[in-house]
């Protein structure tokens, strides 16, 4: 078992998730989140004052999968995140040791499924 | 029963009848049944309804001045400047009842009033043709637009106690004084001084003491650099700003055209002072955004904004005795004014949030200077303004007053504030001023429920 997590730009969530559709991916959590990467700083201003916005806007998807998903996952979220500018996100796959349905109290493959 | 009331009905009809028909062709009084209408108190009951319906209108720039302030400063201080707002117009109404209006309009001497203590023994009296009473209302919502004008300027950092004081002080004592100068029969009125409805009497009075507690309080936590450059501290809601400022300029229509204090020269009057407003507002947020488009590349909404008031502000002086070309000008000039007041206070490191001191301050003094400019003789002035003949009478004259109303209000309110200062305190702790004033001061939040957060 594994946790994909993948910070994504906001605009590309809808083609992401479509993408995760298609791959029969349908479970995830979704958080709004602030980040910087390589993506330039950009500038706004206020009554004459220039500032630096060097955090942006992104999308915090998480998705718990079975060791047969995980590279389908990952397909999925690149096919729909990719525009091949700087700041389309990163993925972040991690070890999970333990998965609990609440309802039921199954474990393991069976809870993520 | 039924009857009877058709009975009622038909006799209030006819007295109307008979009352359109004095209108129309003048008769000085005509007999209704048993009842007598003469013309002269027909005039003051009209005058009097215009006057409390500017009054009520005046009384809605609160709404409009919470908004904008509000919508200026960061979400986490909002409960704060809303109370403010609110509260100060409840000490203005106690302070200007009970001291202010005898010492604005009561006999006396040409520095104040001395009679009318509590408006006693004036309930059945008029002056300038309409009742006392309305006539108070009238100016106790000037008075409240002169002290809430400060809470912008002082906004996100000043005590809550300090600023109930203050709002009690500047309506009791500091607004009225000045303003019986002017508009009470002390001495700048009687050297010719003209401010119609306030350019100098509500707005210099109010930009001058949000000048000087905004230098007395000092800046906001983050505002400028260690190098002393201004940092950004965006505005929270701009949607709120707006409606504010539509708001003001729509009860600025009762501030000026209501100053007429009746529906005199059949019309005429009111009319010249509602275009002329209008006109300065629109050009004021012309010129207000072209200035920022061009100085910082983008047309900066709360510019713009700033900049119609700005025009407003400075046509408040002279919109009865200028022509509507005049106010085009004095709009425009005022827009370009207030955006460079911004950068000027930004450089000398003078924290103001919502640009109180460029808007209320310094096109306050403008607009009463282009009285001198552009002023007529044929409109009520004492003398001709400087562009017709090249008389720099006038000009010299309001150059008087408001120089004298600046030193006034600065060394005033530099006492009162100083004064708060050193016993109860102005300012908020740093920490709570990290946190928001609406926590530290009120127990509460403006936006209950709501999960604001910034990272700047």
């Amino acid at each position: 078992m594994k946790l994909v997590v993948a910070y994504i730009q906001p605009h590309k969530l809808n083609d992401v998730k479509k993408a995760l559709y298609k791959a029969e991916v349908y479970k995830m959590s979704v958080t709004n989140a602030l980040g910087c990467g390589a993506q330039p700083a950009y500038e706004e201003s206020y009554r004459g004052i220039k500032f630096e916005v060097n955090l942006f806007k992104k999308v915090r998807l998480e998705v718990a999968v079975n060791d047969n998903f995980i590279q389908r996952t990952i397909d999925a979220i690149i096919e729909g995140a990719k525009t091949g500018k700087l700041g389309d996100g990163k993925i972040f796959v991690v070890g999970l040791e333990e998965c609990i349905r609440i309802r039921t109290g199954e474990k393991g493959n069976d809870a993520i499924g | 029963m039924v009857l009877k009331k058709e009975n009622i009905i038909t006799r209030k009809s006819l007295r109307l009848l008979v009352g359109l028909f004095v209108l129309a062709f003048g008769c000085e009084t005509v007999f209704a049944g048993d009842a007598e209408i003469d013309v002269a108190s027909l005039k003051q009951g009209l005058d009097t309804v215009w006057v409390l319906i500017a009054a009520f209108l005046v009384f809605f720039m609160q709404a409009g001045f919470g908004m904008v302030e509000a919508g200026f400063i960061r979400a986490k201080n909002t409960c704060n400047i809303l109370t403010k707002n609110f509260l100060d117009f409840c000490m203005a109404s106690l302070a200007f009842f009970l001291v202010g209006y005898a010492l604005m309009f009561g006999d006396g001497n040409a520095f104040c009033g001395t009679e009318g203590w509590a408006l006693a023994g004036l309930g059945d009296k008029t002056v300038s043709g309409i009742p006392v009473y309305a006539f108070w209302l009238f100016q106790a919502a000037f008075c409240g637009a002169a002290a809430t004008i400060v809470a912008g300027g002082m906004a996100e950092r000043m005590k809550f106690v300090g600023y109930l004081i203050y709002s009690f002080l500047i309506s009791a004592l500091i607004y009225p004084i000045v303003g019986h100068w002017i508009w009470g029969g002390g001495w700048l009125s009687s050297m010719g001084f003209y401010d119609f409805a306030g350019s100098t009497v509500v707005h210099t009075t109010g930009g001058m003491a949000a000048l000087i507690g905004t230098i007395i309080l000092r800046p906001r936590e983050g505002k400028f650099g260690i190098d002393g450059k201004a940092n950004a501290i965006p505005a929270h809601s701009i949607p709120l700003a707006s409606l504010g400022v539509f708001i003001l300029w729509f009860a600025w229509f009762g501030f000026n055209a209501g100053s007429t204090l009746g529906v005199n020269n059949g019309g005429f009057d009111i009319g010249r002072v509602a275009i002329n407003t209008n006109l300065a507002a629109a050009l004021g947020g012309i010129a207000a955004m072209l200035t920022a488009w061009k100085r910082f590349g983008k047309p900066d909404l709360s510019m713009a904004m700033n900049g119609a008031l700005a025009g407003l502000v400075a046509i408040t002086a002279p919109c009865a005795c200028v022509e509507p070309w005049a106010a085009i000008v004095i709009g425009s000039a005022a827009g370009v004014i207030v955006v460079l007041g911004v950068e000027l206070l930004d450089k000398l490191q003078i924290d103001d949030p919502v640009g109180a001191v460029p808007v209320h301050g310094m096109c306050g003094i403008w607009g009463t200077l282009a009285v001198g400019i552009f002023g007529k003789k044929a409109l009520g002035l004492a003398n001709e303004g400087f562009i017709y003949g090249g008389n720099p009478m006038q000009i010299g004259v309001q150059m008087v007053g408001s120089v004298a109303t600046i030193i006034f209000v600065v060394v005033c309110m530099g006492i009162v504030f100083k004064l708060i200062d050193v016993t109860i305190g102005l300012r908020v702790s740093r920490e709570e001023e990290l946190r928001g004033l609406d926590i530290g001061e009120h127990g509460m939040e403006a936006y209950g429920g709501f999960q604001i957060f910034s990272t700047s």
